[in-house]
């Protein structure tokens, strides 16, 4: 029922001998928001740096788009890459703010347009722009610039961004950080909303958070995945409580 | 009052404004001597457009605009030897400059530009394709900040040198005493007051096609980029291809600015397009705030405009103000002085925070 958008096949990320990522395998299904768990320096970051094509990897991985197919995006260029419709966010909300929200959303909408219809003035917002203002809550801020939003509603509207953009693969990392109780609730709602037809990756540390809003985790540990499954299995597993315990020697004793 | 400049009717009245003011009082109040001037200074403010446009807009520092200046204007130095040597000597002839310097045969090179239909052509597409393979070449490796800015800094120093090093294009002295222009007399005051008004419709123009990419979603596209450059790469735009369209632009801008200077001031040497002149050029654009439209062609016309006045009364002592100057600018008014309202306008939104956050 839940078709796969993301195969990641024993992917290996190498800092000159330190292996940040070591042989993880992943897949990321339409219809489930995934998080991505871990204590610091567990790799999280840096596998969505490798998939989004920032960090060169050893390993494949596959998009899956209905109707074209199967692609790899190892060694394609991040443009390239996201443009298959592999979005992401990044730790500290990234976007443009000089600009409207609007106007955010409508660059955001527009990776395929012409060099003609470029350079011609916007006439009028594009239906995508406006029912995404509305679908992040954002539509009483479209003339608002977007460096004087809240925390949170930069967040949204990255979010945002990734949805006019047409994305059906989108890896958020830390959307939650920094923001209030109802923002988180919020969020966690408008994550799940978005997956109904998309596979959404969550990078996160909080914990109250994963068990509300999770389908599914994968723990990563010292570049490698110590466990996959839903938010029961996993945090029931005695390798999962070791790391997240501390008692660390368990959780070598089982990695090696 | 901005809102009105921003709609279409609005547009017209500023142009008409501005053509009104170039065309019509300048010419009236001003003595030919000046107004030769101000044709100069309307050189610069052309190249000062398009460092607003690829710095003020695109982040990108072009310490080297005077590569493009200095091509327009050789291209048409060449074209104008040429057409002065046919008029003394018959088509073909040897320039002046190469017969004291011992050069008998044309250089190849040379031939096409008897043609002004090639020179125009030249003038126009060389030094943007040449911007173009460059931008393509720096911004696809991601080269941008400082180090763009000192390679661009180089480049003009090293074409400079590479001039200097030319016989062919007269060497240290480079270019002068042309005495026709596609076939006008340079002597004759009138048309000495018809350069004047091609440097004001070209600036114009200039104005009119920054105004347009500006307001074009590509202007919005370029700030983008200027700001969060890598958002805009993981939202699927490849970002060198932006910035070089509007590094190109602002080279196309500088080239014909520099082939309008030429017959204006009647000669073009290495001098006038090295690192000095290039950092002048961006003088003018930081003083009068590269972000803005008008900033970068009031500033560069108000600089050299005092650079001039100011050094006929006190010789040494005009350095030293544009040095203060300068100092003044860039440590109360980065934006430069056309930020001054921005500025105002923010003063009342900080009293009222609340109100800003609802």
């Amino acid at each position: 029922m839940n078709t796969i958008a993301l195969t990641c096949t024993d992917i290996t990320v190498d800092f000159d001998g330190f292996k940040a990522v070591n042989g993880v395998d992943l897949e990321l299904a339409r219809g489930e928001v995934h998080f991505l768990i871990g204590p610091n320096g567990a790799g999280k970051t840096t596998l969505v740096d490798a998939i989004t094509g920032l960090t060169p990897y050893t390993g494949s991985v596959t998009k899956d788009t209905p109707g074209t197919g199967a692609v790899e995006l190892r060694g394609k260029k991040v443009h390239h890459i996201a443009r298959t419709g592999i979005g992401r966010t990044f730790q500290t909300a990234t976007v443009f703010d000089n600009l409207t929200v609007a106007q955010n959303l409508d660059i955001a909408a527009g990776a395929h347009r012409t060099p003609w219809t470029l350079l011609r003035r916007r006439r009028h917002l594009p239906e995508t722009v406006t029912a995404t203002m509305d679908r992040i809550g954002l539509t009483g801020h479209a003339d608002t610039p977007a460096g004087i939003l809240a925390h949170g509603q930069k967040q949204w509207l990255e979010i945002g961004m990734l949805l006019v953009g047409d994305a059906d693969v989108l890896l958020l990392d830390e959307p939650i950080a920094g923001m209030g109780h109802d923002e988180r609730e919020t969020t966690g709602r408008l994550l799940h909303d978005i997956a109904a037809d998309r596979a959404v990756a969550v990078v996160e540390h909080d914990m109250d958070f994963m068990r509300a809003f999770a389908s599914r985790v994968t723990v990563l540990h010292a570049g490698a995945v110590l466990a996959t499954g839903s938010v029961d299995d996993v945090s029931t597993d005695p390798r999962v409580q070791a790391v997240y315990l501390g008692t660390k020697e368990t959780a070598d004793a089982h990695t090696a | 009052m901005n809102r009105f400049f921003a709609s279409r009717p609005g547009t017209w009245a500023g142009f008409a404004a501005a053509a009104a003011v170039l065309f019509g009082l300048a010419p009236l109040v001003l003595s030919g001597f000046r107004l030769g001037l101000l044709a100069q200074f309307l050189c610069y403010a052309i190249v000062a457009v398009g460092i607003g446009l690829a710095w003020g807009r695109g982040g990108m520092l072009t310490l080297g605009q005077g590569v493009f200046f200095g091509m327009g204007a050789y291209l048409m130095a060449m074209h104008l030897k040429m057409a002065d040597a046919a008029f003394r000597n018959g088509p073909g002839a040897v320039p002046d400059f190469m017969e004291l310097a011992g050069i008998r045969e044309l250089p190849a090179y040379w031939a096409p530009f008897a043609s002004p239909v090639f020179t125009i052509a030249a003038i126009l597409l060389l030094p943007t394709g040449f911007a173009v393979l460059l931008g393509l070449a720096v911004f696809k490796r991601r080269v941008k900040g400082a180090y763009f800015a000192i390679l661009s800094q180089a480049l003009a120093g090293a074409f400079a040198i590479l001039l200097i090093g030319q016989q062919s294009l007269g060497g240290f002295n480079g270019l002068s005493r042309f005495r026709y222009f596609f076939g006008y007399n340079l002597d004759d005051p009138v048309n000495q007051q018809m350069l004047y008004y091609i440097a004001a419709g070209v600036l114009l123009a200039a104005v009119a096609i920054a105004l347009q990419l500006r307001r074009s979603r590509y202007g919005e596209l370029l700030l983008a980029v200027r700001d969060a450059e890598a958002r805009v790469r993981f939202l699927g735009y490849d970002a060198a291809n932006i910035k070089t369209v509007a590094y190109a632009t602002a080279a196309l801008f500088a080239s014909v600015a520099g082939a309008v200077f030429v017959p204006i001031v009647g000669i073009i040497s290495p001098a006038s397009i090295g690192i000095v002149p290039s950092i002048m050029f961006l003088l003018g654009v930081a003083i009068g705030g590269r972000a803005t439209l008008l900033g970068p062609v009031l500033g560069a016309l108000a600089v050299y405009w005092a650079q001039t006045t100011l050094s006929e009364q006190f010789p040494s002592g005009w350095v030293y103000a544009q040095g203060l100057l300068f100092v003044l600018v860039i440590a109360l008014l980065p934006g430069g002085i056309a930020s001054i309202t921005a500025l105002a306008k923010r003063i009342p939104t900080k009293r009222a925070p609340a109100e800003a956050a609802a």
